[in-house]
């Protein structure tokens, strides 16, 4: 019994070493200068250089046109994120509310075309999409950033299977109570719904702020730049014929990864409550 | 308060499934109304209909003086207790009560005065700071009936509100029913499967089959004098013992054979007789009136009482008789039992409708 549970601790142990090693090397390497990383690679052990390389990257204007820093670019990231996450929660409860709770023709029909587009990633429709958003203007806008991907197959999705799941009687409770769609929507179904917003937000928010393409097709304009496109500005400009400053460029990426970091940490913690407390 | 008027009131689900097949009541002022049947006869369509949960097809509902056909369930002035409590579980009991009263603009320390008259009379004080899911099945129960009497509306609408408890608080909240009814004088309208509930609630019972009421009475009016077989069967339990029979020398056989002979009282050929199992005696004797000879099947004692399983020699239905618990009867004993006249049930064979009064 006891060799059992040393073996299972010791597979434990080489899970998280395994999920967290790479984090790690990225953490020590981007306290280094740039030029021991060139010469001896990625680097096990702290440095010296931190604090200069963190101020480097988030206060330092770079890019082209010296307009941008870190602190800019994760504000842009942020502002995607938060964007991309509550507008389509927003959409996606609004849509299902009007599916399971409306009768109108065809419902189960507009569901279904809407799962459909599951089936179709951004990647599928970039080119009819980049050619609406341009010929609205909205390029190099945050609004062009974040409403074209708002809608959520997904989020429809898992919000009509819960909302489905909520008893016809509170419904009905609440009828006779006097509350009208939008007052059960708000004092009912959005306080039940919490820990699945909390769930969807996670999701949403992450894949926002991992957005690469889209932000890359739609802004050219370095102040809407976001930080994982900035990751990779860094590596293009500041290279030149010097010495990449892969220890900039590693000090952004840990930065680029707190705030989704912090987000599923907070959240998971509502999720889990969620889980464990059956509130129906 | 008020009364409620239900004037051929039909449900059609579809096009297709006649649900409620026009039906027709006045219920006083203060009445307890207790729909009964089994599950599928309309009765739960009928109250949702009357709460303004569901469309009336044709036919006309009125609460009080008013007809209520296309006004909305909030304005129908009805509280309706669910079986599953519906009670909004992110509330705590407090808001739970004040919720229906907020939405209708009263005034916060009005609310505050109902909603603790009502936790007095309840006695759930002690929790309304508690959210539903901290609250046992009786305790929810009582809180659904506070969310209704907050309301003070002119009438109770109540659906099955007692199938999620166990045997014991189901009794207990029954009678605890009937008394706040009393207290507080409320036209109410109760649904349920149970005939049991159905009996000891109601001022009338109506009882429901496939759409169509069978009947309207007092409970032990129904109990006394069923109007149909299905009635017989439904009211009671154990559930009276209907025979076919039909006429033979000086009265009424057994079709399937002898063991059985009652007077003829209506002059029928062929019809359906009803014993409840309280009027069967056994007696030692062959008795000169109307009896019945039946061989012991099994014996079930439940207790206050006991039922025998009986039948006649010669086949047809098995019978129940209810003796005193402390009676002895072997499997394969012969008895011989008596039953008063005034005992008897008759019902035409086709329709199932009771022949005579």
């Amino acid at each position: 019994m006891k060799r059992l549970q040393l073996s299972d601790h010791l597979v434990l142990i080489g899970g998280v070493i395994f999920m967290v090693a790479p984090v790690m090397i990225a953490i020590m390497t981007s306290t280094h200068d740039a030029i021991t990383i060139y010469k001896s690679g990625l680097q096990f052990l702290p440095g010296g250089q931190m604090l200069e390389n963190y101020e480097t990257v988030l206060f330092r204007a770079g890019g082209f046109t010296k307009e941008v820093n870190g602190l800019v670019m994760m504000k842009n990231s942020l502002i995607l994120g938060l964007g991309f996450a509550i507008g389509k929660i927003v959409i996606s409860m609004l849509a299902a509310y009007a599916i399971v709770y409306f009768r109108f023709p065809m419902a189960t029909l507009c569901f279904w075309v809407i799962f459909c587009t599951l089936l179709l990633p951004l990647e599928v429709r970039i080119l009819p999409s980049y050619e609406i958003v341009q010929s609205l203007g909205m390029t190099n806008t945050y609004s062009g950033l974040i409403v074209p991907l708002i809608a959520s197959a997904t989020g429809t999705f898992f919000f009509r299977q819960f909302f489905m799941s909520v008893p016809d009687e509170l419904l009905e409770a609440a009828r006779i109570d006097g509350a009208g769609p939008w007052k059960f929507f708000f004092d009912i179904l959005v306080p039940l719904s919490k820990t699945m917003i909390a769930a969807i937000f996670i999701i949403m928010f992450v894949y926002g702020w991992n957005q690469y393409l889209w932000p890359t097709l739609i802004t050219t304009d370095e102040a809407l730049f976001t930080l994982v496109r900035g990751i990779k500005q860094i590596m293009q400009v500041w290279v030149g014929a010097q010495i990449p400053a892969l220890n900039e460029a590693m000090a952004l990426a840990i930065l680029a990864m707190l705030p989704p970091v912090i987000v599923v940490v907070i959240f998971q913690s509502w999720f889990i409550k969620g889980l464990v407390e059956s509130d129906k | 308060m008020a009364t409620i008027t239900l004037d051929q009131v039909r449900k059609v689900y579809g096009g297709v499934v006649e649900a409620v097949k026009g039906v027709s009541v006045d219920i006083a002022d203060g009445e307890f109304i207790v729909l009964v049947g089994p599950s599928g006869c309309g009765k739960s369509t009928l109250l949702r209909m009357i709460a303004g949960l569901e469309d009336i097809t044709t036919g006309e509902i009125k609460i009080g003086d008013r007809v209520v056909n296309n006004v909305d369930p909030a304005d129908r002035d009805i509280a309706m207790v669910f079986q599953n409590y519906a009670l909004y579980p992110h509330m705590s009991v407090y808001n739970n009560l004040a919720y229906g009263l907020k939405n209708r603009g009263m005034a916060k320390d009005e609310i505050d005065r109902r909603v603790k008259e009502a936790a007095r009379i309840l006695e759930i004080g002690d929790y309304l700071d508690r959210k539903p899911r901290a609250l046992s099945g009786g305790q929810r129960q009582r809180v659904a009936m506070g969310r209704a009497i907050v309301r003070e509306p002119a009438a109770f609408l109540f659906d099955e509100p007692l199938s999620n408890l166990d045997a014991k608080l189901r009794v207990q909240m029954r009678v605890e029913i009937k008394r706040l009814q009393r207290s507080l004088g409320t036209t109410s309208v109760y649904v349920t499967h149970d005939q049991l509930e159905a009996m000891t609630l109601a001022d009338r019972l109506i009882v429901l089959n496939g759409g169509n009421i069978e009947q309207i009475g007092a409970p032990i009016d129904v109990y006394d004098k069923p109007a149909s077989t299905f009635v017989a069967g439904f009211i009671g339990s154990p559930a009276m013992n209907l025979l076919p029979v039909k006429a033979v020398d000086g009265g009424l056989g057994l079709e399937t054979g002898s063991g059985l002979s009652v007077p003829n009282l209506h002059g029928q050929d062929k019809c359906l007789l009803g014993v409840r199992p309280e009027h069967l005696e056994v007696v030692d004797q062959l008795p000169n009136g109307p009896h019945a000879q039946v061989t012991v099947n099994v014996l079930e004692p439940v207790g206050a009482e006991s039922y025998l399983y009986a039948s006649f020699e010669n086949g047809g239905p098995e019978i129940v008789i209810r003796v005193s618990s402390h009676a002895v009867h072997k499997p394969g004993e012969k008895l011989f039992l008596g039953i008063k006249p005034e005992n008897l049930h008759f019902f035409e064979s086709q329709s199932g409708k009771r022949i005579g009064d």
